[in-house]
């Protein structure tokens, strides 16, 4: 994202990342307004086209976002904060980029596993807690959440090179 | 009467025992989610949606619609000991409740927003007893044109009464809308804004969005504060709810008024979070005592907790009668009924008494073991909230995973459900509004397939939208709700020209 590129103390501010936000927003919207003109947003001869109703929508974020973008734009004699301070931010990438990790693990590990281990991984790395601690959490709430899926309720859940080993 | 037969009737379904242990596990399980930060009401049932599939829809809409109860509950918990509101409608209970609980009052602090929050719930069910049939037989006449204006006023509604810039109310609406087209058109089978990719085929799953928005939002918004929970101890004896109970009905108008208020902004999509607030304002304008709330008083918890309840409850009238509900967490209950095969609307009053009145007889029900639930397991979940955030966290965030997985067994919902958790943070952080952007996912398809069949129907003719009194009336107060704030701010000028130009001024 953007914010991350930022290389002094500060992050961006408040305002450039609302301009980037509503950006993004007329950016989607030409895709939107784009992609439903090709299927057809006009009166076609049995009614409205497959695109009639989106292509609007799209045109109404567009009008919406760019009105956004102008005012921001020119408003420039509010002071306000950056969107967010860099030790937040900090605190904020240590749970996104683990999450991110364990999102990908889970393709290849299965949940339960890819769960252990990144409960365990969160407590020992921001909780510094002794293994003792760590262990029963890690191993019991991907249990517990086994039990519950694939025992009680009949879900089956994501599984890996684990769950096979042991027959499921 | 015929809705009191219909709701004995409803009594008669309930009779079930493991509709009554269902009952008392959702609540359990709404309390728990109330309590821990980044498991709302409204993500919470959507993650535990899935479990429901294969119970009888009764059973599964009372279970579900128990959690939701016992998150209105959970919620007044962490405001009160902790000062931390675990859910948006319980922001003004934290004004009176706290400063309560710091003066070791917790107690008092806790029986009152629980029995208001009873009571509250309590006025909305009766409202939903004998209005929603009323409502139900009325909207048997509606038509597309009508039912689009219906979903026009819900969404115009948003912009007129949210505090947020209504340019930003309407861009996170639109991108509601166009997300919720992605995928097969229904009606021409042709493929809207997949771009080549099969993944985008299913197109957007609204309980995915609402588990990332809610949850894995919630959770990046948490760690940034960098929480720190010290709360103060709870301690509930009987002693301490009788003594509250006596002094209770001493605040019988701001009760009434608040619960009337809730009902209100329960029904019209305001919700139950600007219902607490303006229920908490009013309850200070009026009370002898107003001057000194915010310090600890009784009053100022009971005003918002019974408001948000009723505001909660009452948000279940439009879904069940209309198909429109009033709050995000109603909206995935909608989604339920729709997995379930069964159509929000007035039709659902006809055809499946059995499933209306069982969910009507069972919110009388479960209130009362809510209240019962809640009074005697405080202690319980104040302890839960001890627990340190660098434990909480994986394990919300891997319940949140398991949840956005269940609901179509796709791996690559839990990663679209970590993107619309980012999405979450970014809007929360700019203040775009969550709600519509969520009820314009779930209703998309509806509000669009209404909206052809009125143009078909008038081949094109948008005068279809003024063609009886019924519909013009709908439409013409969706564009007053609209273009509220530009009204307004009109009004404004013309009565003090001076002090909107100042006030215009710095704008530029």
């Amino acid at each position: 994202m953007a914010h991350q590129a930022d290389r002094s103390e500060h992050t961006v501010s408040k305002r450039v990342m609302d301009l980037v936000v509503a950006g993004v927003f007329m950016a989607l919207a030409t895709l939107i307004m784009w992609d439903n003109w090709r299927i057809g947003a006009r009166w076609e001869d049995d009614g409205p086209g497959a695109g009639y109703f989106p292509f609007r929508i799209g045109a109404i974020m567009f009008v919406v976002s760019a009105i956004t973008f102008v005012l921001k734009l020119r408003d420039r004699t509010v002071e306000d904060g950056p969107f967010v301070e860099r030790t937040q931010l900090r605190s904020v990438m240590q749970v996104l980029i683990p999450t991110v990790v364990f999102v990908i693990s889970i393709g290849f590990l299965g949940i339960y596993v890819a769960s252990a281990i990144f409960i365990a991984f969160f407590m020992a790395w921001l909780g510094k807690y002794p293994a003792a601690k760590i262990a029963p959490i890690a191993i019991l709430v991907p249990l517990a959440l086994f039990l519950m899926f694939e025992v009680w309720f009949l879900v089956p859940l994501p599984k890996g090179p684990l769950e096979a080993a042991l027959g499921y | 009467m015929d809705a009191l037969l219909s709701l004995v009737h409803g009594f008669g379904v309930l009779a079930d025992p493991m509709n009554i242990l269902y009952m008392f596990l959702g609540i359990f399980l709404g309390v728990l989610i109330g309590v821990l930060p980044g498991l709302g009401g409204a993500n919470g049932v959507a993650i535990l949606l899935p479990l429901t599939f294969s119970m009888s829809p009764v059973s599964g809409i009372i279970m579900l619609s128990s959690i939701y109860w016992g998150a209105l509950f959970g919620g007044a918990i962490t405001s009160i000991l902790f000062n931390i509101p675990g859910e948006p409608w319980s922001v003004a209970t934290t004004f009176d409740g706290y400063p309560m609980a710091q003066k070791g009052r917790a107690g008092e602090a806790l029986a009152t927003a629980f029995t208001g929050s009873f009571f509250g719930a309590f006025v909305a069910t009766l409202l939903l007893t004998f209005l929603a049939p009323v409502i139900a037989r009325f909207a048997l006449q509606f038509g597309p044109a009508e039912f689009f204006a219906v979903y026009l006023l819900t969404f115009c509604s948003f912009v007129g009464m949210g505090r947020e810039s209504p340019f930003k109310v309407i861009a996170a609406m639109m991108l509601g809308f166009a997300l919720a087209a992605v995928g097969i058109d229904t009606v021409t089978g042709q493929l809207r804004m997949t771009f080549g990719s099969t993944e985008l085929l299913r197109g957007f799953d609204f309980l995915v969005a609402v588990i990332g928005l809610f949850g894995v939002g919630e959770i990046l918004l948490t760690m940034e504060e960098g929480l720190a929970f010290k709360g103060k101890s709870a301690k509930i004896s009987p002693r301490v709810v009788l003594q509250v109970w006596k002094e209770l009905p001493k605040y019988w108008l701001t009760a009434i008024r608040s619960a009337i208020v809730g009902c209100w902004m329960g029904i019209t999509p305001g919700g139950a979070t600007p219902a607490s607030f303006m229920s908490y304002g009013l309850a200070k304008r009026f009370s002898r005592n107003g001057k000194r709330f915010g310090s600890g008083e009784l009053e100022g918890v009971l005003a918002p907790e019974t408001a948000a309840h009723a505001a909660g409850t009452s948000a279940l009238l439009p879904m069940l009668t209309l198909g429109i509900p009033g709050s995000p967490t109603a909206a995935v209950l909608l989604g339920g009924l729709l997995i379930w095969g069964l159509q929000p609307g007035p039709l659902l009053f006809v055809e499946q008494r059995d499933f209306v009145w069982g969910l009507i007889a069972s919110i009388y029900l479960s209130n009362v073991a809510g209240l019962i639930v809640v009074l005697s397991t405080v202690p319980f979940f104040a302890a839960i909230l001890r627990i340190p955030f660098s434990i909480i966290a994986p394990v919300i965030l891997v319940i949140c995973a398991v949840g956005a997985y269940t609901v179509h067994n796709a791996l690559m919902d839990i990663s679209v459900m970590l993107v619309f958790g980012v999405i979450g943070y970014v809007f929360k952080k700019l203040s775009y509004p969550l709600a519509p952007l969520v009820l314009a996912l779930v209703l998309g398809d509806m509000a669009e397939s209404s909206f052809r069949q009125a143009m078909l129907l008038s081949q094109g003719n948008m005068s279809i939208f003024w063609a009886n009194p019924l519909v013009g009336t709908i439409v013409t107060l969706a564009l007053a709700m609209l273009f509220w704030p530009v009204l307004s701010a009109a009004m404004d000028r013309l009565r003090s020209p001076a002090r909107s130009r100042e006030a215009a001024l710095p704008a530029k």
